[in-house]
């Protein structure tokens, strides 16, 4: 085996040299790269900058120490990691993805990170081939539209929501529940799962302009109707300031949101009024297994900072596409062929995507704060 | 729609309206008298206000408080808020003469046209804005709370509470001696001639750059006033946070007469309470489509706003 891959690989040397001179001299002998590449690469899509940056980078930073950790141990091919910082919005992303697919030695993509982003880019990346697999993007019509590169790493917002709405049936049991969002694709889409599942329990559904500093009318409507739970569908800057004017405005009904709220800058937002409150997420706690816990050591070791919402997720990703690198896939047909159809045991679980490319298996987590830290428990 | 919101918490609708009101009045003035002395639309008087909001952040971080502090009482919560409050004054006051020193006066001197004016307006608005980014990060900063919330009593449905007292009584306060101080004291005459004819005002010994940069300064001291309440109000801040407060303190103006100071009062509380109902009507995302469709229909019939007055018409 070994001799007929170097013959083929200095048969293709050779070849490429005659054709135009593109492989340099001295080179190792490698797998059939594409034409023109050194190396692999493996990219991030997704906000790095402005208002949801923070969720981006700890997508893109998981995705990075996967790719890290690949390139410390010795392999035939090797991978770089590039980012495309679309910002989160879905404008700049058609451009994004279009500079992508051009990149030749580009052969998976870790995201697009958000819901309405993706629904701009991921044409592109199908008329690409390019093969992506999304650690975050949680909007249930993605896999409705037919495209063959789409994989997603977590359970959709479908799940999510309604497992949302069985929590607060089954645990906080209360009688009335007010559901806000911040009308947008994503809080929207997943606050009107939990509204619908929820019946006749919501007696305020409404939603508010997460660019204002002040939710006072809105509080009025929510003390207007009584609520003992009041769900907010949207981001975790908001979701801080909302439950914060709650407070103040001596609403005591329990507050609970998505995984739109899940990172620290809730706390930061929110103070005290974060105690009791409750966050669902698709993403699993890590931290009870070896593997979870060397992943938050080493993340942090090389970032300075702890891991944040789907930085497990995005790790686990990458880690696919790399195993479909190291069995010998250099093109982007065969990798998106092997993560069709292969599985990958994972830090948060053993990723295996249906025909549209939705995980099987995915579970819902409800973290709870109090003192400004959360403990997760799955949803049963 | 929905009106059973509007009719059960009318009066917490309309107080929370109020309270929001002033401080977009405190704002609107800044547009209003730059706009009355040169005819200027000052768009970076929205990262005035936002500069204000951080000198009262970080003179509270300077002075030891953080998230975790406890409240403070008596003396030491009015010495806290005085000297929040005037730091927060001095830095936007600063910011503001500075900011027509570097971006309007070489532009006025040279008889640059309103349009050059208003592009360097926008252009020093971004500018700031991004610095800020830079210096701070993009993320909201939480400002340590030092005044307790306390509901005192309910009127009307209303819960009556310390911080929105504080806000409705120092912004009145402040309102009322800026209206003194504009038509009583000789520096404040400087300002009303220099509004009516820049020209004759000249001829009659005043001296018109400094009465542009007064005209500056209080503006500037209003939104650093407005930064600190709104900070005391709100909480938080971050290189944004004036976009969308600027663009409601202006309609403000306009909707009261841009112009005139008392308009920019008035137009400020009706706008925070046609805003409050409007969102207890059609929702909380519909809050601005409210707003400015009220606006577009007073200037339909009332061109020149609710007062119509301009400042240089203002008695005297």
């Amino acid at each position: 085996m070994k001799v007929s891959f170097r013959s083929t690989a200095s048969v293709l040397a050779t070849l490429a040299l005659a054709l135009g001179g593109l492989v340099a001299v001295g080179t190792p002998a490698q797998a059939a790269l594409p034409k023109g590449c050194k190396t692999l690469s493996l990219g991030f899509f997704g906000a790095l900058t402005g208002d949801a940056g923070n969720l981006g980078k700890n997508i893109s930073q998981g995705a990075e120490l996967a790719v890290a950790q690949y390139g410390l141990k010795a392999s035939k091919v090797k991978v770089d990691f590039v980012s495309f910082d679309s910002q989160g919005d879905p404008a700049q992303a058609p451009g994004l993805a279009q500079s992508a697919i051009k990149n030749k030695c580009l052969v998976g993509i870790i995201g697009p990170a958000f819901s309405g982003e993706s629904m701009a880019a991921n044409p592109i990346f199908q008329r690409g081939g390019l093969s992506i697999i999304t650690p975050s993007a949680t909007n249930p019509a993605l896999s409705q539209q037919g495209w063959k590169i789409f994989h997603r790493a977590l359970g959709t917002d479908a799940i999510q929501g309604s497992m949302g709405a069985k929590y607060i049936k089954a645990v906080l049991k209360p009688s009335k529940v007010a559901v806000i969002d911040d009308a947008s694709e994503y809080g929207k889409g997943l606050a009107t799962v939990v509204a619908t599942s929820l019946g006749s329990l919501v007696v305020t559904r409404t939603s508010l302009d997460p660019k204002s500093p002040d939710f006072s009318s809105t509080i009025s409507q929510i003390k207007s109707g009584g609520a003992d739970v009041v769900y907010y569908g949207g981001y975790y800057a908001e979701a801080g300031r909302l439950a914060k004017q709650l407070k103040d405005a001596g609403v005591t009904a329990t507050f609970m949101s998505g995984d739109g709220t899940l990172d620290p800058g809730f706390v930061t937002a929110g103070g005290s009024a974060t105690d009791g409150a409750v966050v669902t997420c698709a993403c699993a706690p890590i931290d009870t297994t070896k593997v979870g816990r060397a992943f938050k050591a080493a993340y942090k070791a090389r970032f300075g900072v702890k891991d944040g919402t789907y930085s497990p997720e995005a790790f686990d990703a990458t880690n696919f596409f790399l195993a479909a690198i190291k069995s010998g896939k250099t093109t982007r047909a065969s990798i998106n062929a092997y993560v069709s159809t292969k599985s990958w045991v994972g830090i948060t679980k053993t990723l295996k995507f249906s025909k549209i490319g939705e995980v099987s298996g995915g579970a819902i987590f409800a973290y709870v704060y109090k003192g400004g830290q959360n403990t997760a428990s799955l949803i049963k | 729609m929905n009106f059973s919101t509007l009719t059960s918490q009318f009066g917490a609708l309309t107080f929370d309206g109020l309270v929001l009101g002033a401080i977009y009045a405190l704002v609107a003035l800044g547009y209003t008298l730059v706009y009355g002395v040169l005819r200027l639309i000052n768009f970076a008087h929205s990262e005035i206000f936002m500069l204000g909001t951080f000198g009262a952040l970080l003179s509270a971080h300077a002075i030891g408080l953080n998230a975790e502090s406890a409240p403070r009482s008596g003396l030491a919560l009015i010495g806290t808020f005085l000297l929040v409050t005037i730091v927060a004054m001095a830095i936007s006051g600063l910011a503001a003469v500075l900011l027509e020193r570097i971006a309007y006066r070489g532009l006025r001197r040279r008889g640059a046209g309103r349009l050059t004016v208003l592009i360097s307006a926008i252009g020093a608005s971004l500018f700031l804005q991004e610095a800020v980014a830079l210096w701070r990060g993009r993320n909201y900063e939480t400002f340590p709370r030092f005044l307790e919330k306390e509901v005192w009593f309910t009127l009307f449905g209303a819960d009556i509470r310390s911080d929105k007292v504080l806000i409705l009584v120092s912004a009145a306060l402040m309102m009322i001696a800026l209206e003194r101080f504009v038509s009583v004291t000789r520096l404040g005459r400087g300002i009303r001639a220099v509004a009516q004819n820049q020209d004759t005002s000249v001829l009659m010994g005043v001296n018109i750059d400094r009465v542009v940069t007064l005209t500056f300064l209080i503006g500037g001291l209003m939104a650093g006033f407005a930064g600190s309440l709104n900070q005391v109000y709100f909480e938080q801040t971050r290189f944004s946070i004036g976009i969308v407060l600027g663009v409601k303190a202006f309609t403000a103006a306009v909707l009261g007469g841009i112009g005139n100071l008392r308009g920019a009062l008035l137009g400020g509380l009706v706008l925070g309470v046609v805003e409050s109902y409007g969102a207890a009507i059609f929702g909380g995302s519909w809050k601005d489509v409210v707003a400015f469709v009220i606006l577009v229909l007073v200037l339909m019939f009332r061109p020149s706003g609710l007062l119509g007055e301009t400042l240089q018409k203002a008695r005297a």
